[in-house]
C-alpha cells in the first residue's frame, strides 16, 4: 500500500434515490430501516441569488445540496473551506442540449448553457452561494471519480493541514447519451474532512492505494446504486461510517487499483 | 512548499511541434493564428490549429481512445523525447510510482458533436461505435496518456476550465510531498471543437482578428489547441545547468461570477500572493510574468489590477496567447512550458499582435522579445467559475 493518509470525518451530506439526507441514508446503510428506492428529489436552492438560481441545472443543485448539508451538520464556515468537487459526467442535460443545437444549422448556444458546460460549474456556483474564496478543485476519473476526489482531498489535507470539503456527484443523462452511459438517477455525497479529531467527529479514515477487489453491498438495490452511479461508489465507506464499526473498505479507483480505507469510528 | 524539478517538458500548438518550433516562433514574434477553417465552423474569427493532428494515428491497442483530443495528446507525447524520458524513469522508480494529472476542458467532445449529426433519424440513437469512456468522458485523456506511457499509478483529470492544466502542477506537487508518488506527468490537452468556438462566440468574447492581449483596442480572444507535458520529480543533488524548478503554486476562487472575473482581480491577486509565499519569494523577486492575458477587455483589466497590486507595475510581462491563441484547458501547461523555455534560454517572449498597449493597464507589457538573465518567473491561469491558479518557476542556480 502507498503512504497512508489520515483524516477525520466530521460530517456527511447525502442525496440519492430514497436517500434524502445523511440520517436517512445512515439508517438504511446500517440496516436499521429498510432501503426503499424512490426517484431522487433535489430541493430548490435558497442559498443562491434568484438570478443565479434560475441558471442552475439539477447537477449543480445536487452538488450544492449535499455540500451545504455537510457544512450545516458540522456548524462549519463554508466560506473558509477549501473544496474538491468530483464528478464523472458533470451536467449531462446541459451537454445534451448543446450537442443538439450544434448538430443543427443555427448553432446558437445560449451563453448560460455555455458557462454551465464547464466541469467546474458546481464549484463556481458553490463560491457564489457561500462566498468561499479558498482553493477549489474539479476532478474527473470516470467510474473512479469518487475515490479520485477523496484522494485529492486527503492529500491536500495532509500536506496543507487544513479541513477540506469533498463533494462527489453524478446524475443521469437524457437520451441518446443515457443509452451509452446508463446512470439511472442522481446521487451526491459530501464529506467534511478535518486533520484532527473534533468533538463531533464520526470516524477516522486512513487511506492508501492497493490492488484489491472493491467491496460490494449485500442489499441488491443499494449494490445496484453503487455499481451504476460513479458517486455512489462511496456507499460501502458510508455504510461503515453509519455502522460505527472498525473495518477496512476497498473503494473503486483507476484501473485495478483501489483506495483502501481503514475506518475507525470515534467514540 | 518543497520545490520540484522539471526533468522533461514539451509543447505542441499552432506554433509547431515540440520545443524548438515553439521557441523559434515566440522569439521571432510570429503568431500561429489563422483564419478559421476548422470543420464546418462558419465564424468570422482566427484560431490556432496544431499541425498534423488529423494525420496522427493511435496504436491498435489504444483504439478505444480514438478522438481528436487523444490524437493531439499522442502527437505531443512524441516530441522532445518526452515519452522516452517517462518510460526511462518508470523503469527506475516503478510504473506505480508515477502519477498522471492532466487538464482538459472539453476532452473528446468533438466526437460527440459529430455523432449527434449522425443520430438515427427514427430512434435518435447515437451511431454504433460511439465511445463514451474513451472519447467523450472528461477523464479520457488521462486514461489514454497513462496507458500510452505504461504507467500504473494514480491518475485524474482536473477540469476547471482555463485554469485546469495550471492546477495539475499544484495537485501533483502535493501528491509527491505526501509520498503518494515519486514523480508525476502533468500537462494539458485541449483541442478545437464546436462547443468552445460557438460558446465563446455566444458570450461575445471572440475577436475577429488575431487576439491582441493588453491592447487598447483589444476586443476578445482567439481559440487555440495544444498538448503540453511536464515530468515533475524531486530534485536530486545538483540540478543540471539551466535546470528549471517549480517553486510555488497558488490557488483561489473568485466567488463572484460564472463567466466574468472579479473586477479588481481579487481571486487572481490571492493566487499570486499564495504562490509567492509558497516559493518564499518577495514581490521584487519575479523577473517576468506570463499573463493569463486572453485579450478580452474584462480579463486583461482585472488581471492588470491584480498584478499591479501584488507585484507592482514594473515587472516585465506578456501574454503569449497572441501567438498560440487561448488553448483553454491546455493553457496553464503550455504557458508553464513557455516559462521554462524563458528561464532556460534567458529570453522573455514578447506579446504579438498588440500594437498600442492600453495606457489604462498598470503593467509593463513587452511587445518584443527581450534577452535577460531570469531567475524566477510567474505564470497566471484563470478560468470560468472564478478558478484561479498562479505558478512560479525558477532556475536551479
Amino acid at each position: 500500500m502507498t503512504a497512508a493518509l489520515t483524516a477525520w470525518v466530521e460530517s456527511v451530506g447525502v442525496l440519492g434515490p430514497g436517500l434524502p439526507d445523511w440520517p436517512s441514508a445512515a439508517a438504511a446503510l446500517a440496516g436499521r430501516t429498510p432501503y426503499e428506492p424512490r426517484p431522487t428529489v433535489i430541493p430548490p436552492l435558497t442559498s443562491l441569488p434568484a438570478a443565479e438560481r434560475r441558471r442552475t441545472g439539477k447537477v449543480v443543485r445536487l452538488a450544492l445540496t449535499v455540500g451545504l448539508e455537510a457544512v450545516a451538520r458540522a456548524g462549519a464556515d463554508a466560506a473558509a473551506l477549501p473544496a474538491v468537487f468530483t464528478s464523472s459526467g458533470g451536467d449531462g442535460e446541459n451537454c445534451h442540449e448543446i450537442c443538439q443545437v450544434l448538430a443543427g444549422t443555427e448553432r446558437q448556444i445560449s451563453p448560460t448553457r455555455f458557462h454551465n458546460s464547464v466541469h467546474n460549474a458546481a464549484s463556481g456556483y458553490w463560491g457564489i452561494a457561500t462566498g468561499a474564496t479558498a482553493a477549489s478543485n474539479a476532478l474527473c476519473a470516470h467510474d473512479a471519480s469518487f475515490a479520485a476526489g477523496l484522494l485529492e482531498a486527503l492529500v491536500a489535507l495532509c500536506v496543507d493541514g487544513t479541513a477540506v470539503l469533498v463533494i462527489a456527484y453524478d446524475a443521469d443523462y437524457p437520451e441518446p447519451m443515457r443509452s451509452v452511459r446508463p446512470i439511472p438517477d442522481a446521487f451526491g455525497v459530501a464529506l467534511l474532512l478535518t486533520p484532527d479529531p473534533r468533538p463531533a467527529s464520526l470516524a477516522r479514515l486512513t487511506a492508501g492505494l492497493q490492488a484489491a477487489p472493491a467491496e460490494r453491498l449485500h442489499d441488491p438495490q443499494l449494490e445496484a446504486l453503487r455499481a451504476q452511479v460513479p458517486a455512489a461508489r462511496s456507499l460501502p465507506l458510508l455504510r461503515r461510517i453509519a455502522r460505527a464499526e472498525p473495518a477496512a473498505v476497498a473503494v473503486d479507483y483507476v484501473e485495478e487499483q483501489r483506495l483502501m480505507i481503514e475506518v475507525s469510528p470515534c467514540p | 512548499m518543497k520545490p520540484l524539478a522539471l526533468t522533461a517538458f514539451t509543447a505542441t500548438s499552432c506554433l509547431g511541434r515540440g520545443l524548438d518550433a515553439t521557441r523559434a516562433a515566440l522569439e521571432e514574434g510570429r503568431t500561429g493564428l489563422a483564419r478559421c477553417t476548422f470543420e464546418t465552423v462558419i465564424l468570422d474569427t482566427h484560431v490556432g490549429e496544431a499541425p498534423g493532428v488529423d494525420a496522427e494515428c493511435l496504436p491498435a491497442e489504444l483504439q478505444e481512445f480514438e478522438c481528436r483530443n487523444n490524437r493531439l495528446a499522442r502527437l505531443g507525447l512524441g516530441q522532445d523525447g518526452f515519452d522516452e524520458a517517462v518510460r526511462s524513469l518508470a523503469r527506475r522508480v516503478g510504473s506505480q510510482r508515477i502519477g498522471v494529472w492532466l487538464g482538459t476542458s472539453t476532452s473528446g467532445i468533438l466526437e460527440t458533436e459529430l455523432a449527434y449529426r449522425r443520430r438515427d433519424p427514427g430512434s435518435g440513437a447515437l451511431p454504433d461505435g460511439f465511445r463514451y469512456r474513451g472519447a467523450h468522458n472528461t477523464f479520457s485523456v488521462a486514461a489514454f496518456v497513462q496507458r500510452a506511457l505504461g504507467l500504473e499509478g494514480p491518475a485524474a483529470v482536473i477540469s476547471s476550465a482555463c485554469s485546469s492544466s495550471a492546477k495539475v502542477f499544484a495537485s501533483a506537487q502535493r501528491a509527491i510531498e505526501a509520498g503518494l508518488v515519486d514523480a508525476a506527468v502533468v500537462g494539458g490537452v485541449d483541442s478545437l471543437c464546436l462547443t468552445t468556438l460557438y460558446g465563446f462566440h455566444s458570450l461575445q468574447l471572440v475577436a475577429r482578428t488575431p487576439c491582441r492581449p493588453f491592447d487598447a483596442g483589444r476586443d476578445g480572444l482567439s481559440i487555440g489547441e495544444a498538448a503540453a507535458f511536464v515530468l515533475l520529480e524531486r530534485p536530486s543533488g545538483q540540478l543540471p545547468k539551466n535546470g528549471v524548478l517549480l517553486l510555488g503554486t497558488g490557488e483561489s476562487s473568485d466567488a463572484w461570477h460564472m463567466s466574468a472575473p472579479h473586477p479588481e482581480g481579487r481571486g487572481a491577486a490571492a493566487a499570486m500572493s499564495q504562490a509567492l509565499e509558497a516559493a518564499r519569494l518577495g514581490s521584487g523577486d519575479i523577473d517576468y510574468i506570463n499573463f493569463h492575458g486572453t485579450g478580452t477587455p474584462s480579463n486583461d483589466a482585472a488581471e492588470a489590477r491584480a498584478v499591479s497590486a501584488v507585484l507592482g507595475p514594473r515587472v516585465p510581462g506578456s501574454s503569449t496567447k497572441g501567438a498560440t491563441g487561448h488553448t483553454l484547458g491546455a493553457a496553464g501547461a503550455l504557458e508553464a512550458v513557455i516559462c521554462a523555455l524563458a528561464l532556460r534560454h534567458g529570453v522573455m517572449p514578447g506579446g504579438v499582435n498588440t500594437q498600442t498597449v492600453d495606457p489604462a493597464l498598470p503593467v509593463s507589457y513587452l511587445t518584443a522579445s527581450r534577452r535577460a538573465p531570469l531567475k524566477a518567473v510567474m505564470s497566471n491561469s484563470f478560468g470560468f467559475g472564478g478558478s484561479n491558479c498562479s505558478l512560479i518557476f525558477a532556475t536551479g542556480r
